[in-house]
Protein backbone atom coordinates (compact mmCIF):
# COMPACT_ATOMS: atom_id res chain seq x y z
CA UNK A 1 0.00 0.00 0.00
CA UNK A 2 1.14 3.45 -1.10
CA UNK A 3 2.15 6.34 1.56
CA UNK A 4 -1.19 8.62 1.58
CA UNK A 5 -0.03 11.93 2.87
CA UNK A 6 2.94 13.23 4.45
CA UNK A 7 2.84 14.91 7.78
CA UNK A 8 -0.08 12.45 8.88
CA UNK A 9 0.76 10.31 11.41
CA UNK A 10 1.63 6.23 10.44
CA UNK A 11 -0.70 3.76 10.75
CA UNK A 12 0.22 0.23 10.52
CA UNK A 13 -2.84 -1.77 8.33
CA UNK A 14 -3.01 -5.64 9.06
CA UNK A 15 -5.82 -8.07 7.19
CA UNK A 16 -6.60 -10.73 8.05
CA UNK A 17 -9.34 -13.34 6.86
CA UNK A 18 -10.88 -16.41 9.13
CA UNK A 19 -8.53 -15.53 12.00
CA UNK A 20 -10.18 -17.23 15.33
CA UNK A 21 -11.56 -14.47 17.36
CA UNK A 22 -9.62 -15.13 20.80
CA UNK A 23 -6.87 -14.72 18.71
CA UNK A 24 -7.35 -11.47 17.16
CA UNK A 25 -7.93 -10.09 20.64
CA UNK A 26 -5.38 -11.63 22.51
CA UNK A 27 -3.40 -9.62 19.54
CA UNK A 28 -5.59 -6.44 19.79
CA UNK A 29 -4.72 -6.27 23.78
CA UNK A 30 -1.08 -6.54 23.60
CA UNK A 31 -0.81 -3.80 20.67
CA UNK A 32 -2.71 -1.88 23.19
CA UNK A 33 -0.58 -2.21 25.80
CA UNK A 34 3.12 -3.21 24.89
CA UNK A 35 3.40 -1.44 21.29
CA UNK A 36 3.31 2.07 20.36
CA UNK A 37 2.28 2.61 17.15
CA UNK A 38 -1.04 2.88 15.91
CA UNK A 39 -2.79 -0.06 14.28
CA UNK A 40 -5.91 -0.60 12.12
CA UNK A 41 -6.85 -4.69 12.27
CA UNK A 42 -9.26 -5.90 10.36
CA UNK A 43 -10.32 -9.61 9.94
CA UNK A 44 -13.10 -10.72 7.58
CA UNK A 45 -14.87 -13.27 9.52
CA UNK A 46 -13.79 -15.42 12.13
CA UNK A 47 -13.37 -19.36 11.85
CA UNK A 48 -15.89 -20.45 13.94
CA UNK A 49 -19.03 -19.18 16.26
CA UNK A 50 -17.69 -18.18 19.61
CA UNK A 51 -19.80 -16.11 22.37
CA UNK A 52 -17.47 -12.70 23.31
CA UNK A 53 -18.58 -10.81 26.32
CA UNK A 54 -17.07 -7.24 27.63
CA UNK A 55 -15.04 -7.45 30.50
CA UNK A 56 -17.94 -7.30 33.03
CA UNK A 57 -20.43 -9.38 31.86
CA UNK A 58 -21.93 -12.95 33.66
CA UNK A 59 -22.63 -15.79 31.89
CA UNK A 60 -25.57 -16.40 33.66
CA UNK A 61 -27.26 -13.13 32.64
CA UNK A 62 -26.10 -12.57 29.41
CA UNK A 63 -26.08 -16.50 27.73
CA UNK A 64 -28.42 -19.45 27.17
CA UNK A 65 -25.71 -21.88 29.17
CA UNK A 66 -27.70 -24.66 28.74
CA UNK A 67 -27.24 -24.71 24.49
CA UNK A 68 -24.04 -22.96 25.00
CA UNK A 69 -22.75 -25.98 26.73
CA UNK A 70 -24.25 -28.55 24.40
CA UNK A 71 -23.04 -27.31 21.55
CA UNK A 72 -19.39 -26.58 22.70
CA UNK A 73 -19.65 -22.90 22.12
CA UNK A 74 -16.39 -21.30 23.33
CA UNK A 75 -17.16 -18.22 25.57
CA UNK A 76 -14.33 -15.56 25.50
CA UNK A 77 -14.32 -12.58 28.02
CA UNK A 78 -12.70 -9.32 26.42
CA UNK A 79 -10.35 -6.53 27.86
CA UNK A 80 -13.22 -4.07 26.63
CA UNK A 81 -16.32 -3.04 27.72
CA UNK A 82 -19.46 -3.08 26.57
CA UNK A 83 -22.10 -6.62 25.37
CA UNK A 84 -22.03 -9.56 24.16
CA UNK A 85 -21.87 -10.98 20.98
CA UNK A 86 -22.07 -14.24 18.89
CA UNK A 87 -19.97 -13.93 16.06
CA UNK A 88 -18.90 -16.10 13.05
CA UNK A 89 -17.47 -16.10 9.27
CA UNK A 90 -20.02 -13.21 9.05
CA UNK A 91 -19.08 -10.93 11.39
CA UNK A 92 -16.35 -8.24 10.28
CA UNK A 93 -14.24 -6.95 12.77
CA UNK A 94 -12.20 -3.35 12.65
CA UNK A 95 -10.38 -2.49 15.15
CA UNK A 96 -8.50 0.85 15.60
CA UNK A 97 -5.75 1.25 18.27
CA UNK A 98 -4.33 5.05 18.70
CA UNK A 99 -2.02 7.28 20.70
CA UNK A 100 -3.42 9.41 22.34
CA UNK A 101 -1.11 12.30 20.94
CA UNK A 102 -1.74 11.03 17.44
CA UNK A 103 -5.52 11.70 17.61
CA UNK A 104 -5.25 15.27 19.33
CA UNK A 105 -8.94 16.23 18.75
CA UNK A 106 -9.97 13.45 20.66
CA UNK A 107 -10.45 13.26 24.41
CA UNK A 108 -9.52 9.72 26.08
CA UNK A 109 -13.02 9.18 26.67
CA UNK A 110 -15.44 6.66 25.88
CA UNK A 111 -18.30 9.43 24.58
CA UNK A 112 -15.41 11.50 22.56
CA UNK A 113 -13.55 8.36 21.13
CA UNK A 114 -17.22 6.95 20.05
CA UNK A 115 -17.81 10.24 18.46
CA UNK A 116 -14.73 10.29 16.50
CA UNK A 117 -15.11 6.99 15.16
CA UNK A 118 -18.60 7.81 14.42
CA UNK A 119 -17.86 10.89 12.28
CA UNK A 120 -15.50 8.01 10.21
CA UNK A 121 -17.83 5.34 9.50
CA UNK A 122 -19.89 8.19 8.21
CA UNK A 123 -17.63 8.45 5.48
CA UNK A 124 -17.26 5.13 5.33
CA UNK A 125 -21.43 4.67 4.69
CA UNK A 126 -21.97 7.83 3.21
CA UNK A 127 -25.26 7.95 1.37
CA UNK A 128 -26.18 4.13 2.36
CA UNK A 129 -29.20 3.47 4.54
CA UNK A 130 -30.00 5.63 6.95
CA UNK A 131 -26.51 5.19 8.65
CA UNK A 132 -26.46 6.51 12.12
CA UNK A 133 -24.09 6.36 15.62
CA UNK A 134 -26.84 6.10 18.15
CA UNK A 135 -26.41 5.54 22.02
CA UNK A 136 -22.70 3.50 21.42
CA UNK A 137 -23.72 1.52 18.08
CA UNK A 138 -24.35 1.52 14.39
CA UNK A 139 -27.38 1.24 13.02
CA UNK A 140 -29.28 1.88 9.76
CA UNK A 141 -32.68 3.46 10.91
CA UNK A 142 -33.74 2.49 14.11
CA UNK A 143 -31.86 -1.36 13.55
CA UNK A 144 -28.31 -1.96 14.55
CA UNK A 145 -25.18 -3.86 12.48
CA UNK A 146 -22.60 -2.94 14.07
CA UNK A 147 -21.53 -3.15 18.40
CA UNK A 148 -18.48 -1.39 20.02
CA UNK A 149 -16.34 -1.47 22.82
CA UNK A 150 -13.66 0.12 23.77
CA UNK A 151 -10.69 0.33 25.91
CA UNK A 152 -8.84 3.36 27.14
CA UNK A 153 -5.18 3.75 28.91
CA UNK A 154 -3.03 6.47 30.03
CA UNK A 155 -1.78 7.17 26.43
CA UNK A 156 -3.58 4.63 23.93
CA UNK A 157 -6.61 3.56 23.10
CA UNK A 158 -8.75 1.03 21.34
CA UNK A 159 -12.00 1.40 19.47
CA UNK A 160 -13.29 -2.32 18.10
CA UNK A 161 -16.60 -2.41 16.19
CA UNK A 162 -18.21 -6.20 15.01
CA UNK A 163 -20.16 -5.89 12.02
CA UNK A 164 -23.28 -8.28 11.50
CA UNK A 165 -22.63 -8.55 7.60
CA UNK A 166 -25.03 -11.65 8.52
CA UNK A 167 -26.19 -13.72 10.76
CA UNK A 168 -28.15 -17.05 12.11
CA UNK A 169 -30.94 -17.10 14.11
CA UNK A 170 -29.71 -20.36 15.70
CA UNK A 171 -26.96 -18.77 16.43
CA UNK A 172 -28.30 -15.65 17.98
CA UNK A 173 -30.64 -17.71 19.92
CA UNK A 174 -27.26 -18.87 22.35
CA UNK A 175 -27.79 -15.26 24.27
CA UNK A 176 -30.13 -13.59 26.32
CA UNK A 177 -31.67 -10.50 26.45
CA UNK A 178 -29.83 -8.37 28.17
CA UNK A 179 -30.15 -6.30 31.23
CA UNK A 180 -28.97 -3.30 30.13
CA UNK A 181 -29.94 -2.19 27.01
CA UNK A 182 -30.46 1.27 24.84
CA UNK A 183 -33.39 2.74 24.65
CA UNK A 184 -34.01 2.36 21.39
CA UNK A 185 -33.92 -1.19 21.47
CA UNK A 186 -37.61 -0.35 22.80
CA UNK A 187 -38.17 -3.95 24.22
CA UNK A 188 -37.44 -5.49 20.80
CA UNK A 189 -35.95 -9.26 20.84
CA UNK A 190 -32.58 -9.47 18.84
CA UNK A 191 -34.10 -10.73 14.81
CA UNK A 192 -36.50 -7.65 15.46
CA UNK A 193 -33.26 -5.31 16.96
CA UNK A 194 -30.78 -6.02 14.21
CA UNK A 195 -30.25 -5.83 10.46
CA UNK A 196 -27.77 -7.44 7.85
CA UNK A 197 -25.27 -5.20 6.66
CA UNK A 198 -25.05 -7.16 3.17
CA UNK A 199 -28.27 -5.86 2.53
CA UNK A 200 -26.93 -2.31 2.35
CA UNK A 201 -23.38 -2.62 1.33
CA UNK A 202 -20.85 -5.35 -0.71
CA UNK A 203 -18.06 -6.93 1.68
CA UNK A 204 -15.42 -6.05 0.12
CA UNK A 205 -16.37 -2.36 -0.72
CA UNK A 206 -17.14 -1.97 3.16
CA UNK A 207 -13.43 -2.90 4.11
CA UNK A 208 -11.53 -0.98 1.09
CA UNK A 209 -13.92 2.38 2.31
CA UNK A 210 -13.17 1.90 6.09
CA UNK A 211 -9.02 1.61 5.10
CA UNK A 212 -9.80 4.46 2.76
CA UNK A 213 -11.38 6.39 5.21
CA UNK A 214 -8.78 5.88 7.80
CA UNK A 215 -6.41 7.14 5.48
CA UNK A 216 -7.52 10.45 5.66
CA UNK A 217 -6.12 10.98 8.83
CA UNK A 218 -3.30 8.44 8.77
CA UNK A 219 -0.76 7.54 6.34
CA UNK A 220 -1.24 3.76 6.18
CA UNK A 221 1.07 1.20 5.74
CA UNK A 222 0.41 -2.02 5.33
CA UNK A 223 1.85 -5.37 7.26
CA UNK A 224 1.27 -9.14 7.63
CA UNK A 225 0.28 -11.17 10.22
CA UNK A 226 4.03 -12.48 10.32
CA UNK A 227 5.56 -9.29 9.91
CA UNK A 228 3.99 -7.85 13.50
CA UNK A 229 6.82 -7.97 16.04
CA UNK A 230 5.78 -9.55 19.17
CA UNK A 231 9.22 -9.22 21.22
CA UNK A 232 6.97 -7.11 23.69
CA UNK A 233 5.09 -9.83 25.40
CA UNK A 234 4.75 -8.53 29.08
CA UNK A 235 1.61 -6.92 29.55
CA UNK A 236 -1.28 -7.49 32.02
CA UNK A 237 -3.51 -9.99 30.10
CA UNK A 238 -7.03 -10.25 31.04
CA UNK A 239 -9.25 -11.79 27.40
CA UNK A 240 -9.44 -15.40 28.61
CA UNK A 241 -11.30 -18.41 27.31
CA UNK A 242 -14.24 -20.02 29.88
CA UNK A 243 -13.60 -23.20 30.44
CA UNK A 244 -15.83 -25.88 30.44
CA UNK A 245 -16.24 -26.27 34.29
CA UNK A 246 -16.74 -22.86 34.56
CA UNK A 247 -19.53 -22.65 32.42
CA UNK A 248 -20.95 -26.02 33.90
CA UNK A 249 -20.67 -24.68 37.98
CA UNK A 250 -22.49 -21.64 36.98
CA UNK A 251 -25.04 -23.48 34.92
CA UNK A 252 -25.33 -25.33 38.36
CA UNK A 253 -25.60 -22.18 40.88
CA UNK A 254 -28.06 -20.76 38.50
CA UNK A 255 -30.24 -23.88 38.05
CA UNK A 256 -30.36 -24.42 41.81
CA UNK A 257 -31.10 -20.37 42.17
CA UNK A 258 -34.19 -20.40 39.92
CA UNK A 259 -34.97 -23.84 42.10
CA UNK A 260 -34.85 -21.76 45.07
CA UNK A 261 -36.98 -18.67 44.06
CA UNK A 262 -39.34 -21.55 42.73
CA UNK A 263 -39.69 -23.22 46.05
CA UNK A 264 -40.37 -19.76 47.95
CA UNK B 1 -58.05 32.82 88.47
CA UNK B 2 -56.56 30.72 86.03
CA UNK B 3 -52.32 30.59 86.09
CA UNK B 4 -51.34 30.29 83.04
CA UNK B 5 -47.76 28.70 83.14
CA UNK B 6 -45.45 29.20 79.90
CA UNK B 7 -42.84 26.49 79.67
CA UNK B 8 -39.62 27.21 77.46
CA UNK B 9 -38.13 25.39 75.43
CA UNK B 10 -34.14 25.04 74.99
CA UNK B 11 -32.50 25.52 71.92
CA UNK B 12 -30.46 22.39 71.25
CA UNK B 13 -26.94 23.24 69.42
CA UNK B 14 -26.81 20.72 66.71
CA UNK B 15 -23.59 19.64 65.61
CA UNK B 16 -22.69 21.25 61.76
CA UNK B 17 -22.43 18.59 59.61
CA UNK B 18 -20.07 19.23 56.86
CA UNK B 19 -21.69 19.95 53.41
CA UNK B 20 -21.79 17.76 50.79
CA UNK B 21 -19.58 19.56 47.97
CA UNK B 22 -21.71 17.75 45.39
CA UNK B 23 -25.08 19.34 46.48
CA UNK B 24 -23.17 22.44 46.79
CA UNK B 25 -21.57 22.10 43.33
CA UNK B 26 -25.41 21.22 42.10
CA UNK B 27 -26.78 24.03 43.55
CA UNK B 28 -23.78 26.28 41.83
CA UNK B 29 -25.19 24.57 38.86
CA UNK B 30 -28.19 25.69 38.71
CA UNK B 31 -27.43 29.22 40.19
CA UNK B 32 -25.00 29.69 37.08
CA UNK B 33 -27.77 28.42 34.65
CA UNK B 34 -30.75 30.19 35.54
CA UNK B 35 -29.21 33.48 33.95
CA UNK B 36 -28.09 31.88 31.00
CA UNK B 37 -31.86 31.48 29.58
CA UNK B 38 -31.95 35.09 28.55
CA UNK B 39 -33.36 36.07 24.75
CA UNK B 40 -30.36 36.26 22.47
CA UNK B 41 -31.17 37.79 19.57
CA UNK B 42 -31.15 41.43 19.32
CA UNK B 43 -34.67 43.63 18.71
CA UNK B 44 -34.95 46.00 16.27
CA UNK B 45 -36.47 49.03 17.51
CA UNK B 46 -34.14 51.44 19.38
CA UNK B 47 -36.19 51.81 22.86
CA UNK B 48 -35.94 47.07 22.62
CA UNK B 49 -31.76 47.77 21.76
CA UNK B 50 -32.07 50.00 25.09
CA UNK B 51 -34.12 47.99 26.97
CA UNK B 52 -31.80 44.96 25.88
CA UNK B 53 -28.72 46.67 26.53
CA UNK B 54 -29.88 47.44 30.40
CA UNK B 55 -30.78 43.62 30.54
CA UNK B 56 -27.70 42.26 29.05
CA UNK B 57 -25.82 44.73 31.85
CA UNK B 58 -28.00 43.90 34.60
CA UNK B 59 -27.73 40.36 33.54
CA UNK B 60 -23.74 40.35 33.03
CA UNK B 61 -23.46 42.00 36.66
CA UNK B 62 -25.67 39.46 38.16
CA UNK B 63 -23.54 36.74 36.67
CA UNK B 64 -20.51 38.24 38.00
CA UNK B 65 -22.02 38.39 41.68
CA UNK B 66 -23.55 34.77 41.38
CA UNK B 67 -20.18 33.82 40.43
CA UNK B 68 -18.09 35.65 42.92
CA UNK B 69 -20.67 34.42 45.95
CA UNK B 70 -20.08 30.61 44.40
CA UNK B 71 -16.61 31.35 44.63
CA UNK B 72 -16.80 32.65 47.84
CA UNK B 73 -18.99 30.04 49.18
CA UNK B 74 -16.54 27.25 47.18
CA UNK B 75 -13.62 28.73 49.05
CA UNK B 76 -15.54 28.39 52.45
CA UNK B 77 -15.81 24.76 51.86
CA UNK B 78 -12.35 23.90 50.64
CA UNK B 79 -13.59 23.22 47.17
CA UNK B 80 -12.09 24.41 44.03
CA UNK B 81 -14.54 25.65 40.78
CA UNK B 82 -12.79 26.39 37.31
CA UNK B 83 -13.93 29.66 36.15
CA UNK B 84 -16.48 28.47 34.08
CA UNK B 85 -18.47 28.57 37.39
CA UNK B 86 -20.04 24.14 36.89
CA UNK B 87 -16.96 22.63 36.51
CA UNK B 88 -15.38 19.55 38.44
CA UNK B 89 -15.36 19.25 42.36
CA UNK B 90 -11.49 19.55 43.30
CA UNK B 91 -10.90 18.81 47.34
CA UNK B 92 -7.81 20.99 48.10
CA UNK B 93 -6.95 18.37 51.33
CA UNK B 94 -5.91 16.00 48.67
CA UNK B 95 -3.25 15.34 45.82
CA UNK B 96 -3.69 14.72 42.08
CA UNK B 97 -2.07 12.79 39.24
CA UNK B 98 -2.05 13.76 35.31
CA UNK B 99 -4.25 10.68 34.86
CA UNK B 100 -7.00 12.25 36.86
CA UNK B 101 -6.61 10.14 40.22
CA UNK B 102 -6.29 11.58 43.75
CA UNK B 103 -4.76 10.52 46.72
CA UNK B 104 -4.84 11.08 50.52
CA UNK B 105 -2.22 10.46 52.55
CA UNK B 106 -2.72 9.91 56.23
CA UNK B 107 0.97 8.51 57.98
CA UNK B 108 2.44 5.83 55.68
CA UNK B 109 -1.11 4.83 53.79
CA UNK B 110 -3.20 6.49 50.83
CA UNK B 111 -6.21 5.64 49.89
CA UNK B 112 -6.95 6.39 45.89
CA UNK B 113 -9.92 6.94 43.80
CA UNK B 114 -10.57 8.67 40.54
CA UNK B 115 -11.44 12.40 40.16
CA UNK B 116 -14.97 13.84 39.93
CA UNK B 117 -13.27 15.17 36.38
CA UNK B 118 -12.51 11.77 35.44
CA UNK B 119 -16.31 10.25 36.50
CA UNK B 120 -17.99 12.92 34.92
CA UNK B 121 -15.98 12.16 31.43
CA UNK B 122 -16.47 8.68 31.83
CA UNK B 123 -20.18 8.59 32.01
CA UNK B 124 -21.80 5.67 34.49
CA UNK B 125 -19.40 3.47 35.76
CA UNK B 126 -21.12 -0.08 35.72
CA UNK B 127 -18.15 -2.22 37.01
CA UNK B 128 -14.71 -1.91 38.74
CA UNK B 129 -12.08 -4.00 38.19
CA UNK B 130 -10.46 -4.00 42.01
CA UNK B 131 -6.47 -5.35 42.52
CA UNK B 132 -5.68 -8.01 44.61
CA UNK B 133 -4.59 -7.21 48.31
CA UNK B 134 -1.23 -7.84 48.66
CA UNK B 135 -0.31 -6.39 45.02
CA UNK B 136 2.10 -4.40 44.75
CA UNK B 137 1.39 -1.05 42.37
CA UNK B 138 3.55 1.07 40.94
CA UNK B 139 3.43 5.10 40.53
CA UNK B 140 1.77 5.90 36.66
CA UNK B 141 1.03 2.14 36.16
CA UNK B 142 -2.68 0.70 36.12
CA UNK B 143 -3.43 -1.60 38.81
CA UNK B 144 -6.93 -1.84 37.86
CA UNK B 145 -10.01 -0.27 35.71
CA UNK B 146 -13.36 0.99 35.56
CA UNK B 147 -16.38 -0.02 33.10
CA UNK B 148 -18.64 3.16 31.38
CA UNK B 149 -20.26 3.32 28.38
CA UNK B 150 -18.81 0.15 26.79
CA UNK B 151 -15.28 1.39 27.49
CA UNK B 152 -12.51 0.05 30.52
CA UNK B 153 -10.44 3.11 31.28
CA UNK B 154 -7.50 2.25 33.05
CA UNK B 155 -6.91 3.44 37.00
CA UNK B 156 -3.45 4.59 37.67
CA UNK B 157 -1.36 4.26 40.53
CA UNK B 158 -0.94 8.19 41.72
CA UNK B 159 1.87 6.83 44.20
CA UNK B 160 3.71 3.31 44.69
CA UNK B 161 2.96 0.55 47.32
CA UNK B 162 0.94 -2.16 48.30
CA UNK B 163 -2.67 -2.85 48.13
CA UNK B 164 -3.82 -3.14 51.72
CA UNK B 165 -7.81 -2.77 51.46
CA UNK B 166 -9.65 -2.34 48.83
CA UNK B 167 -13.75 -1.09 48.71
CA UNK B 168 -15.22 -4.23 48.05
CA UNK B 169 -18.73 -2.09 48.22
CA UNK B 170 -18.02 -1.23 44.58
CA UNK B 171 -18.45 -4.75 43.64
CA UNK B 172 -22.16 -4.37 44.18
CA UNK B 173 -22.15 -0.31 43.92
CA UNK B 174 -19.88 0.80 41.02
CA UNK B 175 -22.12 3.86 40.54
CA UNK B 176 -20.73 4.65 44.15
CA UNK B 177 -17.51 6.31 41.90
CA UNK B 178 -19.73 8.75 40.26
CA UNK B 179 -21.83 9.63 42.92
CA UNK B 180 -18.80 9.98 45.60
CA UNK B 181 -15.47 9.95 43.90
CA UNK B 182 -13.73 11.32 47.02
CA UNK B 183 -15.84 9.49 50.14
CA UNK B 184 -17.65 6.21 48.88
CA UNK B 185 -16.65 5.77 46.36
CA UNK B 186 -12.67 5.20 47.18
CA UNK B 187 -11.11 2.48 45.44
CA UNK B 188 -7.54 1.41 47.24
CA UNK B 189 -5.54 1.72 49.72
CA UNK B 190 -1.55 1.15 50.12
CA UNK B 191 1.25 0.94 52.27
CA UNK B 192 3.30 3.56 50.94
CA UNK B 193 6.74 2.34 49.68
CA UNK B 194 8.27 6.08 48.92
CA UNK B 195 6.39 8.58 50.20
CA UNK B 196 8.50 11.02 48.35
CA UNK B 197 6.54 10.34 45.34
CA UNK B 198 3.85 12.08 46.75
CA UNK B 199 5.99 15.43 45.91
CA UNK B 200 5.44 14.44 42.02
CA UNK B 201 1.64 15.31 42.13
CA UNK B 202 -0.48 18.12 42.09
CA UNK B 203 -2.12 20.06 44.29
CA UNK B 204 -5.48 20.72 44.30
CA UNK B 205 -4.78 24.56 41.95
CA UNK B 206 -2.49 23.44 40.29
CA UNK B 207 -5.18 20.09 38.98
CA UNK B 208 -8.17 22.37 38.59
CA UNK B 209 -6.01 24.25 36.28
CA UNK B 210 -4.80 21.35 34.82
CA UNK B 211 -8.16 20.01 33.80
CA UNK B 212 -9.54 23.48 32.35
CA UNK B 213 -6.59 23.67 30.42
CA UNK B 214 -7.10 20.02 28.81
CA UNK B 215 -10.54 20.90 28.60
CA UNK B 216 -10.15 23.56 26.55
CA UNK B 217 -8.40 21.74 24.10
CA UNK B 218 -11.13 19.51 22.83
Amino acid sequence: MSVKRVGLPLMNVVKLRGTPILQQLLLEERLLRSSSANWCIVNDGTNLPNIVMGLSGKTCELVELEPVIRDGVPVIKRFTGGGTVVVDENTLFVSLICNRNDVPDVQPYPRSVMAWSGSLYSQVFNGIGDFQLRENDYVFGDRKFGGNAQSITRNRWIHHTSFLWDYSESNMAYLKLPSRVPQYRLERDHTDFVCRMKDYIERAGFIEKTIKAVGTQFMLKELSFDEIDDSCREHLETTRLLTLDELKETLAKTTQNESIAQAV
Amino acid sequence: MLKVVFYGTKKKKRKAKPPNPFLVKSIIILISRSVSALPLSLPDCCCCVSAFSLCFEISTKKMAARFLWASRVASHLRISIAQRGFASVVLKDLKYAESHEWVKIDGNKATFGITDHAQDHLGDVVYVELPDLGRSVSQGESFGAVESVKATSDINSPVSGKVVEVNEVLSESPGLVNTSPYEDGWIIKVELSDAEEAKKLMDSDKYSKFCEEEDAKH
